[in-house]
């Protein structure tokens, strides 16, 4: 038997009784509706993290000095050794590291002409631009070299542009820092406020080097501290390993004893961000269970009207197997109409889920993201369930005895 | 093998239905062989096994002892799509209650055993209004079989009965439920059929009707009584 034709048979039985059909069918529909949001809600909230993650560079380790604590208490003695430049420099050599920023920060004083403006320092080396995900929208950011020789440029945020330079073009401008006059040479990309309120566009960034030496002040013992390093994970490197491995170089290079604690810290930006998230996900998980399980009960309606139809249809059964349609022909039959009624179904609980995925995006702050993945999974456990709910009518059709059924009132 | 000239035979063919613990002895071991071509037609009382012999010859039930063979082939041998192929191809059906598809009209209950062919059919609907026109229903093709006179609609069976092309009919009492002058009709129809070359079997109560057959059997308790050829 052809395929149209099954299928074409199929609808003519379900729209012998469309209101009965209709009805086994509101349970798929109400099903696949759940199902498809909760999906939509789920991708949703795992896309918003990721969203923040990535924001957050998801391939950064922060180090910082300081032992480890367990349990609130202290594990190390005594102060910690800050990091310094040279491990900038060191780290940068290690394989599975793409780029190393620290820096030193200090509140300074720009000058340019009659204009004074407090503004942030930030004193660092061209990693920084690199691990942070920053770009000069005009001009360049410093080089290697300047950084090591101590070059007087600075690259300024907007908010500092606007201050001095407004309506002339800040590139090649010189102006001074605190003291010491510096040259323009780039301007980064708006980044807007931070989330405690800071503009982060009010910043003069200089070589780590100029700043220290010219504008802090370098002093005998603090020489070359940096409070903190951010290491990029070059691509293909799992951040697992390469925080141990990390773990293990710094412990080395800071000669801490085997089974002696750390006296720094690593911290995985997308690790805490994911902890946090796991709860949400865990809540997830629960509600697409239980959509899971609205599924089930309408296809626990199909299985029902499918087993009275048998039932109703004995006699039409036996004599189609008179007229010669074997087993499979009769199974083939009941399984279709059961796969097009959930297809139907199926397909209106689709319609709807994204009516009320677009509801619930609108009405409450849910952030929904369907997919045409999601909605071919939808459709999918649709019609897995009417192959799953209908097997066992349509085989109990298929094994009838045709004169048993042919006789049957 | 020589040429067969028997199309069915049985040998000792019994059929015990049991219920509970009560046995009932429909057939009593039958010996019966039907020549190609041949009208035959089955008589006897009420209870007496003829529709269940019917319904063996049909590979509709399963024999409890002996042997049946269709065109030399043991049934007892086959599996259920090669019993399901038989009754397409072989085989065609006329009930006493006609059993169309109450929701189909005319042209699709005939077209019905096409659609579980397995072998080329050609185009089924030509094939179907070809059966019906035969049968005298080509004016009647989109009617639904409450729209059609009993009469009308044996015709329909019939020509559903044909739509395969079979080898053999089996009508269990097919003027049980019509009047005499349509009974006289629908006969004239099975004995022109038979002159095309399709056995018959014809199961009936009335003389009138197993008078249009070449062969009358009687049956009784499960076993034949009699077995005449009518000379013509
Ligand atoms: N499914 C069944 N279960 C139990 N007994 C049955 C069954 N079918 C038939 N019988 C019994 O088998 C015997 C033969 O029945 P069958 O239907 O072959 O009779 P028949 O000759 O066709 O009668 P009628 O002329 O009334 O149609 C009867 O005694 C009947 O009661
Ligand atoms: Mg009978």
């Amino acid at each position: 038997m052809k395929f149209t034709v099954a299928i074409a048979s199929a609808i003519e039985a379900l729209t012998a009784n469309v209101l009965r059909s209709f009805l086994t069918m509101l349970g798929i529909i109400i099903g696949v509706a759940s199902v498809m949001i909760m999906m939509a809600m789920g991708a949703g909230a795992k896309a918003q993290i990721e969203a923040q993650i990535s924001a957050l560079g998801a391939s950064t380790l922060t180090l910082r000095p300081g032992a480890t604590r367990r349990g609130g208490v202290s594990q190390g003695a005594g102060a910690s050794t800050p990091f310094t430049e040279d491990d900038l420099v060191v780290l940068l050599d290690l394989p599975f590291v793409q780029a190393v920023d620290g820096q030193i920060n200090g509140g300074v004083t720009a000058v340019s002409g009659q204009t004074n403006w407090s503004t942030q320092l930030i004193g660092t080396n061209p990693g920084y631009f690199e691990v942070q995900n920053l770009e000069a929208t005009q001009g360049r950011v410093f080089t290697e070299r300047e950084a090591r020789t101590g070059a007087a440029v600075a690259v300024i945020g907007l908010s500092v542009v606007k201050e001095l330079f407004d309506g002339i073009d800040p590139l090649g401008q010189r102006f001074r820092v605190n003291s010491v006059p510096v040259t323009v040479i780039g301007v980064l990309q708006e980044r807007g406020q931070s989330s405690f309120g800071q503009d982060r566009d009010d910043v003069v960034i200089l070589p780590i080097s100029t700043a220290r030496n010219r504008i802090i002040g370098a002093h005998p013992t603090t020489s070359k501290h940096v409070s903190r390093i951010e290491v990029m994970v070059a691509d293909g490197y799992d951040m697992a390993t390469a925080q141990s491995d990390l773990e293990e170089y710094m412990r080395e290079r800071r000669r801490i004893k085997p089974g002696a604690s750390d006296n720094f810290r690593i911290f995985n930006i997308a690790d805490f961000v994911r902890a946090r998230s796991a709860t949400q996900q865990t809540m997830g998980i629960l509600l697409a269970f239980m959509a899971g399980v609205a599924l089930f009960v309408g296809g626990v309606g199909v299985m029902n009207i499918m087993l009275v139809s048998v039932t109703e249809r004995t006699r039409e059964i036996g004599l189609r197997m008179a007229l010669g349609a074997r087993g499979t022909d009769i199974m083939a039959q009941f399984l279709t109409e059961a796969v097009v009624l959930c297809g139907t179904g199926g397909l209106i609980g689709v319609a709807l889920g994204f009516g009320g995925a677009w509801v619930a995006a609108k009405t409450g702050d849910w952030t929904m993201s369907l997919s045409v993945q999601i909605t071919l999974m939808s459709f999918g456990a649709a019609a897995a369930v009417g192959v799953f709910f209908g097997y066992f009518p349509a085989r109990r059709a298929a094994q009838l005895n045709p004169i048993d059924a042919l006789r049957y009132d | 093998m020589a040429q067969n000239p028997y199309i069915i035979e049985a040998h000792q063919l019994t059929k015990i239905y049991t219920m509970g613990d009560q046995q009932v002895h429909a057939l009593r071991g039958v010996d019966l062989a039907i020549e190609r071509g041949e009208f035959t037609a089955i008589m006897g009382p009420s209870g007496s096994g003829k529709s269940t012999l019917m319904n063996l010859i049909g590979a509709l039930d399963q024999p409890s002892g002996g042997e049946l063979l269709i065109e030399g082939h043991a049934l007892s041998t086959m599996n259920g799509a090669q019993l399901a192929d038989l009754r397409n191809r072989t085989l065609g059906f006329v009930f006493q209650q006609f059993n169309l598809l109450p929701r189909a009209d005319a042209l699709q209950n005939v077209k019905l055993p096409l659609r579980y062919a397995r072998h080329d059919i050609g185009d089924a609907d030509a094939r179907s209004r070809e059966c019906l026109k035969l049968v005298g229903l080509e004016g009647r093709m989109d009617h639904r079989p409450a729209q059609l006179s009993g009469g009308q609609q044996q015709r329909v069976a019939i020509a559903r009965a044909l739509a395969n092309r079979p080898q053999i009919i089996l009508a269990d009492e097919p003027t049980g439920a019509l009047d005499t002058k349509t009974s006289e009709d629908i006969m004239k129809l099975l004995v022109e059929l038979n002159a095309s070359g399709i056995t018959i079997i014809l199961v009936t109560h009335e003389p009138e009707v197993a008078a249009f057959a070449s062969r009358q059997i009687h049956f009784r308790d499960g076993l034949i009584e009699s077995d005449e050829r009518s000379g013509s």
